[in-house]
């Protein structure tokens, strides 16, 4: 099989990692051939991040390059358009559609682009555009915005919804499972 | 068993595999976490040092008294180090001590892009570079063999690309090694000039054995494809190169990048039509090449600058770019900022209204340099905040004093600010110094250190008493504000600045993100009431902006510190009664 890339990007602080880390662990499990790549330190704070995921039958590099990407689940609405250039011919964007401002925006230096789904769209991207931050506050908790996220994607693979269970009763701590389990399934029917 | 591992939790599993008993390091981006993992074993000591010099010498302490060990920090803690390291390539190692360094090309959380390997030439140590998470395990577990068989500390060469990606590692079981008996040796380990000159030739001697180990050795290894094209390749780099062209080039694969052989390149240059070197930073396979009179495509294609990726890789081969779609409206950058609530921004804001000139450090508080509050003047390196402020304040006109400050975080005042601090009170400059005490380790992900009262494991532990610390050197003036105070701020600010001697600010409030810290409800804009004077924007929080001409904050985001209540001064803000 030719390797599926997939770029999970956002704001830092929203739980990018632990959406990254449970995505890997689910496709060990499932037998792939399997990188994730990070940054930690400065960059996380506040700042634009970008999480790699990669499998497919044996994978080399760590990233995924301009033009690479399958998909990008992306945990805010601006971030997704910063990484569109990422994404190959094709490719599908899954989009929170919460607005964070950067700091140029709160400063007045810069405006936030207003339409910039649309400008994608009419170019040819698929775009599945949710409301990630409401569902997850029905599930119970705002924090949960990344497995609603991971749902909403776990709708374009195979993998059957009892292991994305599995995967993420193993990554989160056993107090939040029950959270969890409800923001995923609230975001695998929404 | 088949696992998922980052880079450097896979050179921790391979450390503990390979049976280390001790490990000392200070936390840096990208190397921390080798040494978080190994805190989760309770078979060997780990620990954070105050700096990466003295986790250095106490690893090699451990290695003299017969145990494995290791230290890890990042490219510039090597710098820190660099006086240890060079003398313990004569003195050698009783037990194996292994060296984890990581280097940070593209900069993504550090100030300078150096290499390394030139660490490990110039102090003439092996060093080992995997490119990837089961080369990290494989090749951490090797060292410590390495380094007892040839009998000296080994490098081991990470950098971002591999100590934080994730790929797949087989972990086994821990080594049973035995203690080595410490033996009296002055000799070996007392370097003064009699017995280092005599330990010298050991250590050509050393460098020129291995050098024809590494003809044969398993960290080397060749891939043969076609032989139109044949690469010279290591780390990271060679998954790109992988990546790129699979198995149909020929590539040679540098495990081992000090020393380099001679003969397996030569003899793989032979073979091949067109020889290339693809390397990050420095061009250091290169120029080995040279002097082996090879002439290898390199620098001139492959940058100095920054990190490789498949894309740098294909665009120097004239592969086609593949083919992309954006937006036509640019997406607005979105840097580091310093967080909702963190303590810093009242002081920062504080020195900025005061228009203070500013010696800034390492640490979360360097986002203190960024738009609105450019609060910064300098960063150079760890500590050089408060040892600079000495030099600038007698170095300049008169005029500097009373209006430039140093300000420096808890654990980057520990780690190298409080020597600057005794030059400042032992040849008496009249400078302020602040101590942005946040109670944490902050930038590198919440690490304990010898001011928060806990060791590594949050276990209680001897705690730096800092106001008795700086009075103990000579500072006579040392107080303590609390940063969401701005009033207080003005007033030690302005007082500690005008008073003709040393002086400390302790600005302390634990960071925001710590578990503990209970944050209060947010804080809100009475619409009616905001006067649009933007006063509350100069925080530079991400909590605040203006929507619709008047100021608002984000119910999501605000952690109720109050700051921004302080400063408005038509009441528009209030929090929760």
């Amino acid at each position: 099989m030719d390797t599926v890339n997939i770029m999970i990007v956002g704001v830092g602080g929203q739980g990018s990692l632990l959406a990254s880390k449970l995505l890997g662990r689910l496709l060990v499990d499932e037998g792939y051939d399997v990188k994730v790549s990070e940054v930690h330190g400065m960059s996380q704070r506040g700042g634009s991040v970008v999480t790699y995921v990669r499998f497919g039958d044996r994978v080399y590099s760590p990233l995924i390059e301009e033009g690479e990407a399958d998909f990008i689940l992306s945990f805010e609405k601006l971030e997704a358009a910063r990484w569109a250039p990422c994404l190959k011919k094709g490719g599908r964007i899954i989009v929170n559609t919460q607005e964070i401002d950067p700091m140029p925006v709160i400063t007045g230096a810069a405006e936030y682009p207003s339409g910039i789904l649309e400008e994608l769209k009419n170019k040819g991207v698929l775009i599945d555009a949710v409301d990630a931050l409401s569902i997850a506050r029905e599930a119970g908790s705002a924090k949960a915005v990344n497995i609603v996220l991971l749902a909403r994607f776990a709708k374009y693979f195979s993998i059957p919804v009892e292991s994305w269970e599995t995967a993420i009763a193993n990554t989160v701590a056993p107090k939040f499972a029950e959270l969890n389990r409800k923001a995923f399934e609230l975001g695998y029917n929404a | 068993m088949k696992k998922l591992m980052i880079g450097n939790e896979a050179v921790a599993q391979g450390l503990y595999e390979g049976g280390i008993g001790f490990i000392s390091s200070y936390p840096g981006t990208p190397s921390t976490e080798i040494t978080e993992f190994l805190a989760k074993r309770d078979e060997l000591h780990s620990e954070w040092a105050p700096n990466e010099k003295v986790a250095l010498e106490a690893a090699f302490g451990a290695s003299l008294a017969g145990v494995r060990s290791a230290c890890a920090m990042k490219h510039v803690g090597l710098n820190v180090a660099a006086d240890p390291l060079y003398t313990m390539s004569y003195t050698g190692v009783n037990a194996g001590l292994v060296i984890c360094v990581a280097d940070d090309p593209a900069m993504h959380s550090s100030q300078n892009e150096q290499d390394s390997r030139h660490h490990a030439i110039a102090s003439k140590v092996p060093m080992l570079e995997p490119s990837d998470s089961a080369e990290s395990l494989a090749f951490a577990k090797a060292a410590f063999a390495l380094s007892e068989e040839y009998d000296t500390p080994v490098i081991l060469r990470m950098c971002t690309r591999v100590s934080h990606s994730q790929s797949i590692v087989n972990t086994g079981g821990r080594e049973d090694i035995p203690r080595i008996p410490y033996e009296k040796k002055p000799s070996k380990y007392i370097m003064m000039p009699g017995y280092a000159k005599l330990r010298h030739p050991v250590v050509e001697d050393r460098m020129a054995r291995l050098a024809g180990y590494a003809e044969n050795c398993p960290f080397n290894r060749v891939e043969w494809g076609c032989t139109d094209i044949g690469i010279i390749t290591s780390g990271t780099s060679y998954q790109y190169v992988k990546e790129v062209f699979g198995d149909t080039v020929s590539v040679l694969k540098i495990g081992m990048p000090n020393p380099l052989p001679k003969k397996l390149i030569t003899d793989f240059a032979a073979k091949v039509d067109k020889l290339c070197v693809i390397e990050e930073l420095d061009p250091v396979i290169e120029d080995h090449c040279r002097k082996l009179g090879l002439d290898p495509v390199g620098k001139e294609k492959f940058s100095i600058l920054g990190e490789f990726s498949q894309k740098t890789i294909a665009k120097a081969f004239g592969i086609s770019p593949k083919e992309t779609v954006s937006a036509d409206t640019a997406a607005p950058a979105r840097p580091p900022v310093m967080c909702s609530g963190c303590p810093h921004r009242g002081m920062f804001y504080t020195l900025v209204k005061n228009k203070i000139t500013v010696l800034g450090d390492i640490g979360c508080y360097t986002l203190g340099a960024a738009a609105p509050l450019n609060a910064l003047d300098s960063t150079l390196c760890m500590g050089a905040s408060v040892s600079g402020i000495h030099g600038f304040l007698l170095g300049s006109e008169e005029v500097m004093s009373g209006k430039t400050v140093a300000v420096i975080g808890d654990s980057t005042f520990i780690h190298s600010g409080v020597t600057g601090l005794i030059n400042i009170a032992y040849n008496g400059s009249p400078a302020t110094v602040i101590i942005l005490d946040n109670s944490i380790t902050g930038m590198t992900g919440h690490q304990q250190n010898p001011t928060t009262g806990f060791n590594i494991k949050g276990d209680p532990a001897g705690k730096v008493d800092l106001e008795a610390l700086c009075r103990s050197v000579g500072i006579r003036r040392v107080r303590v504000v609390d940063p969401y105070d701005l009033s207080a701020c003005e007033q030690a600010v302005k007082e500690e600045l005008a008073a003709p001697e040393p002086s400390v600010i302790i600005s302390r409030r634990p960071c925001v993100l710590l578990k503990y810290v209970k944050t209060k409800p947010p804080v809100s804009v009475d619409p009616d009431k905001c006067r649009s004077c933007k006063k509350c924007m100069k925080l530079g929080c991400p909590s605040i902006a203006m929507k619709d001409g008047k100021a608002h904050i984000d119910a999501t985001l605000c952690v109720g510190c109050g700051v921004c209540q302080q400063l408005c001064a038509f009441g528009a803000i209030s929090g929760e009664e």
